[in-house]
């Protein structure tokens, strides 16, 4: 008899997994969380508003809070990225991490998130770390009084746009719609800002630099001289084989589909967070919150049943 | 017990520079997630690694070291740079588990 069986693991160390650890803890449930970042996408916003107790926060200060609170309750947590996941024979799922660790559980939580969409283009991944970014709060302040462009109309690229105009010299704002989507307070204070200019109805075609990004072109035939480009053109779901493996059904997108429990269509398995079908695809801390804490209640149920 | 060291670009020219053994430079800033979940990775490996690699760390929010990031290029974060008598002969851009970093410099230091 295997000694080490969790009740429940939790894979993604967001907002969602963080939380469903925190209620499946309170239910008393052997829980793991495992992940590669505590926190997850939320680390990257500077500035968050909008999660009813905080008026102004970073999202590395909300991951502590989340993180502390977690741990205390009794959740376990593991830095690894966790690479494939099998179910036995016995019926308990088995997830293995890089360093090809084994852990043993009765239920899984998939809370492992989106990933920041790439723009496709040549010479992107070679500029990786050398001008061009996806992450303005990591990478921002190695951009003093230099030149950057943001690509990007959603609130995350609103956002950037807005820290990095306090650090940067210029900062283009390089949009394919006619219209900012973002927030109306963001948009606003885009509008007021005097070094953030905003380029409607371009795309980035072309980018151009030996060993470090120097210029961009745009649709429209110009070209920038930038020393930044910060990628903020939205996330998609990561296509792990486990989730064909396992039978687990998603949308077109890949976003795993979950019912009103946050059930995935693999028994033992529920999904919670950015990467789901649920909440409406609205994708915000808060909603990832809820979809952890009703994902653990609802392995709670199903254990208890068994 | 982790072997990692914090330089400053005062110390910079000794402790990494003139150093005997190579050396694994981490810059790195508080504000940057992915660098605050590398540092265990790294005091992993500077024990794994004791005796054949020194690990240092450099810490680009201090005023006085960002010239030390100026003049290596930092442009993103974490960044590790590797150095062999006085010159950098491989770098290693993003957060990265123990066994790949552990791999990709033995591989460069054993060339």
């Amino acid at each position: 008899m295997e000694s080490n069986i969790y009740d429940l693991i939790i894979v993604g160390l967001g907002p969602a997994g963080l939380t469903a650890g925190i209620y499946a803890s309170r239910y008393r449930l052997k829980t793991l969380i495992i992940g590669k970042i505590n926190g997850g996408l939320m680390t990257e916003a500077h500035k968050i508003c909008n999660f009813p107790t905080e008026e102004d926060i970073t999202g590395i200060e909300l991951t502590k809070k989340m993180e502390k609170n977690a741990k205390n309750q009794g959740a376990e947590i593991i830095n690894k990225e966790v690479v494939d996941i099998v179910e036995r024979e016995d019926g308990l799922f088995k997830v293995i991490s890089s360093d090809n660790t084994d852990f043993i559980s009765r239920s899984l939580i998939l809370a492992y998130g989106t990933v920041h969409r790439h723009l496709g283009l040549p010479n992107e991944e070679r500029l990786l770390g050398r001008g061009i970014s996806y992450c303005a709060t990591c990478d921002g302040m190695l951009f003093k009084n230099k030149t950057v462009a943001v690509i990007g109309g959603s609130d995350s690229a609103l956002t950037s746009a807005l820290y990095l105009k306090d650090i940067a010299n210029k900062v283009y704002l390089i949009y394919r719609g006619e219209k900012l989507r973002g927030e109306p307070v963001w948009i606003e204070n885009i509008n007021q800002s005097k070094n953030i200019e905003v380029l409607f109805n371009s795309q980035v075609t072309e980018l151009i630099g030996e060993n470090k990004l120097e210029k961009i072109k745009i649709s429209n035939g110009t070209q920038l001289n930038i020393d930044g480009l910060f990628v903020e053109i939205g996330t998609e779901p990561i296509s792990y084989d486990f989730i064909k493996n396992l039978k687990i059904d998603t949308d077109e997108k890949g976003y795993i589909k979950v019912n009103q429990a946050q059930q995935t269509s693999k028994i033992g398995i529920w999904a919670a967070g950015d990467l789901t079908t649920g909440s409406n695809n609205f994708r915000q801390i808060i909603t990832a919150c809820a979809e952890g804490a009703i994902a653990a209640e609802s392995v709670f149920k199903y254990l208890k049943a068994k | 017990m982790s072997k990692v060291i914090n330089v400053n670009n005062n110390d910079f020219e000794k402790e990494v520079l003139q150093s005997d053994l190579p050396v694994l430079v981490d810059f790195w800033a508080p504000w940057c997630a992915p660098c605050l979940m590398m540092a265990p990775t790294l005091d992993e490996l500077s024990i794994l690694m004791d005796g054949k690699l020194k690990v240092v760390k450099v810490n680009i929010e201090e005023e006085e070291n960002q010239d030390l990031a100026l003049e290596y290029d930092i442009q993103s974060i974490p960044n590790m740079k590797l150095f062999k008598g006085g010159k950098v002969i491989g770098e290693f851009i993003g957060l990265r588990p123990l066994g790949m970093i552990k791999s990709e410099i033995e591989e460069i230091i054993n060339k």
